[in-house]
């Protein structure tokens, strides 16, 4: 365990100075891992544990990427507090990275998929997944993705990623999915 | 052979009517009624015809008055006698049991698939009858013959029509082969045959009776988009009725079903309410307002739209001109929370989600003296749905880590738990009463 914790704060000191917050996670690896909490200070430690693979990067570059892109590319989830659609900062370097993608590839599109916890009523929930997944798409046009390359889909709290019914849950389900189709 | 034919075809029947049952089958349970519940003995039913008795009527009338809170029927065990016909009963021996009323009644077989259904309820201290009927049944339809029975009774002791044999319409969702499988699902009031009606790998929400009960509008996420579809029930026919960029989102069909109110939000995301009339197309938009405007719901003259908004920073109820005149006015003010609204059918009052101390629960929002009361006691309880009777409000609430239903009355003294036997069951919303 004090190893792990060790080698932990080493990649992500290493990350850090290498001017990348924090790599990849997917859904299902977060639940494997035993997540805290999302959004947090320990989300990007527990991202970090996770960069191993950067070491490989730099194989292939897209046009108009920079170098440590790919790992922040591999983070496709943005997570948000309770009843709010605002993107913590955390992620800029994150949606910088989505940008310049889409920017310079306009063939490519993504589809943002905007979800609420289960609290409160449903529809009510769309909403709030919507405004998430439009706070998201007003990022990524501030830096220069054409609005034609991005749809938007809420799916209130009718797609959860964790279903159970506790704070670390909902943390997990209010979320922004951001999903390439090519 | 005409007879034989015919007894194929029943045999076919049967056995559609029993797939479907099998899946998931609501178990309607009283967890609350009231102290002064009336004592009531429905005795069995005499069954004049060949083979056995269609159906067990009296135990689905004594069923149906039990899980109305308001009345306790006499067991079977503890009945003296168990008279099919007025001379025969003894009121002295059912004064006895401090039985307050006796229903007794009889099943006659007419001819090939045809029955007639007869009860009458007899006052035990007055030894009178208060009300009798004979009604036509088939084998099919007996068990809706015996709910209007039960609708009738309940109506002539309580002053309250009955609403037993409506329908209730819900979402379920269970894991199979590893996918979550949406079903729409339409059931009888005590929750017996569940049918589905649409089946998705995608979210299926919000459904919403057309005021015939003939009709369900809801959304569907199939092709990972949301629209609204409405759907005949008798012949499955669907139509596409908003399918545009963004959100399709809380259909309710106005009291008259010419209209249906719904929330779009177009491809910038800002959800409003609209008005779409169903023969002509025409759109009309109720709100303009960067906040979340959704969950439209008729006032009972149609000449309202309530609906959800947070644009007083959480979400709150307000009213506007269903034909799109003024602008809205806030209704809802006691709480941080109140949203998805749902008018009584006297129109006197709002179900709505309102957050009590960091609960959900159902509270009932009286429009005149702008009061608010507590129903419900869960944590997560959501989606309410008046009875077409107003008595009871079924909605949604969590159990065990599932989506259950429960029902509480609009008086807060009756309470029932639904229980359904896999999977989460969610967005329960009872019909009107069904058009003759």
């Amino acid at each position: 365990m004090m190893t792990r914790l060790v080698l932990t704060f080493f990649l992500v000191s290493l990350l850090t100075l290498g001017g990348c917050s924090k790599g990849g996670t997917k859904p299902d690896e977060e639940a494997a891992a035993g997540e805290a909490t999302a959004g947090d200070g320990d989300y990007s430690s527990q991202s970090g544990l996770e960069t191993g693979t950067v070491g490989g990067g730099g194989a292939y570059v897209e046009p108009g990427m920079e170098p440590g892109d790919e790992a922040l590319l591999a983070e496709t989830v943005i997570y948000f507090d309770f009843d709010t659609a605002r993107i913590s900062s955390e992620y800029s370097e994150v949606l910088a990275a989505h940008a310049r993608r889409l920017a310079a590839n306009p063939g490519v599109s993504v589809r943002l998929e905007g979800h609420a916890d289960e609290r409160g009523s449903r529809e009510y929930n769309i909403g709030l997944g919507e405004r998430r997944a439009q706070a998201v798409r007003q990022a990524l046009m501030l830096q220069g993705v054409n609005s034609v390359q991005i749809t938007t889909v809420s799916y209130g709290e009718e797609r959860p990623a964790d279903s159970r019914s506790f704070e670390d849950a909902w943390a997990k389900n209010r979320r922004v999915e951001i999903a390439y189709s090519e | 052979m005409k007879f034989k034919t015919m007894r194929t075809w029943l045999l076919a029947t049967v056995m559609l009517m029993l797939t479907v049952p099998a899946m998931a089958q609501l178990r309607i349970e009283i967890s609350r009624g009231v102290s002064e519940a009336v004592p009531i003995a429905v005795v069995p039913f005499g069954y004049e015809g060949r083979g056995a008795a269609p159906l067990d009527a009296a135990a689905l009338i004594a069923g149906d008055l039990q899980r109305s809170g308001r009345f306790s029927p006499v067991d079977r065990g503890d009945m003296i006698g168990m008279p099919t016909e007025a001379p025969e009963i003894n009121f002295a021996d059912w004064r006895l049991l401090k039985t307050d009323y006796v229903v007794i009644g009889r099943i006659r077989e007419e001819g090939l698939d045809r029955y007639v259904l007869r009860f009458q309820v007899f006052d035990v201290f007055r030894g009178t009858q208060v009300v009798g009927y004979q009604m036509p049944a088939t084998a099919g339809n007996m068990r809706a013959v015996a709910h209007r029975a039960a609708d009738m009774i309940f109506e002539k002791l309580t002053g309250i029509p009955g609403a037993f044999s409506t329908r209730i319409a819900y979402i379920s969702v269970s894991r199979e082969d590893d996918k979550d499988l949406y079903r729409l699902v339409v059931a009888d009031a005590d929750g017996a045959n569940p049918a589905v009606v649409a089946e998705s790998t995608q979210p299926l929400m919000s459904p919403s009776w057309s005021p015939d009960a003939r009709r369900l509008a809801y959304v569907s996420f199939e092709g990972r988009r949301s629209g609204i579809y409405v759907q005949e029930l008798a012949t499955g026919e669907r139509k596409v009725v908003s399918r545009n960029p963004g959100i399709n989102g809380a259909p309710a069909f106005s009291p008259d079903g010419r209209w249906l109110a719904l929330t779009l939000s177009g491809e910038d995301g800002n959800l409003d309410v609209y008005v779409l009339n169903a023969a002509t197309g025409q759109k009309r938009r109720l709100t303009r307002n960067s906040a979340i405007d959704t969950e439209p719901a008729w006032s009972a003259d149609g000449t309202q739209v309530y609906f959800t908004s947070d644009r007083s920073g959480g979400p709150q109820i307000y009213r506007v001109a269903a034909d799109g005149s003024g602008s809205a006015q806030r209704v809802s003010f006691e709480g941080s929370y109140n949203a998805r609204p749902r008018v009584s059918p006297d129109g006197n009052s709002l179900a709505v989600v309102h957050n009590d101390r960091g609960n959900y629960r159902i509270a009932l929002l009286d429009l005149e003296r702008n009061t608010t009361q507590v129903l419900s006691d869960g944590r997560q309880d959501e989606s309410p749905s008046f009875a077409p009777n107003g008595s009871m409000i079924i909605f949604a609430t969590r159990q065990g880590g599932r989506g259950v239903l429960a029902a509480v009355s609009t008086d807060g003294r009756v309470k029932q738990s639904i229980a359904s036997a896999a999977g989460d069951v969610r967005e329960p919303v009872w019909s009107p009463y069904p058009a003759e």
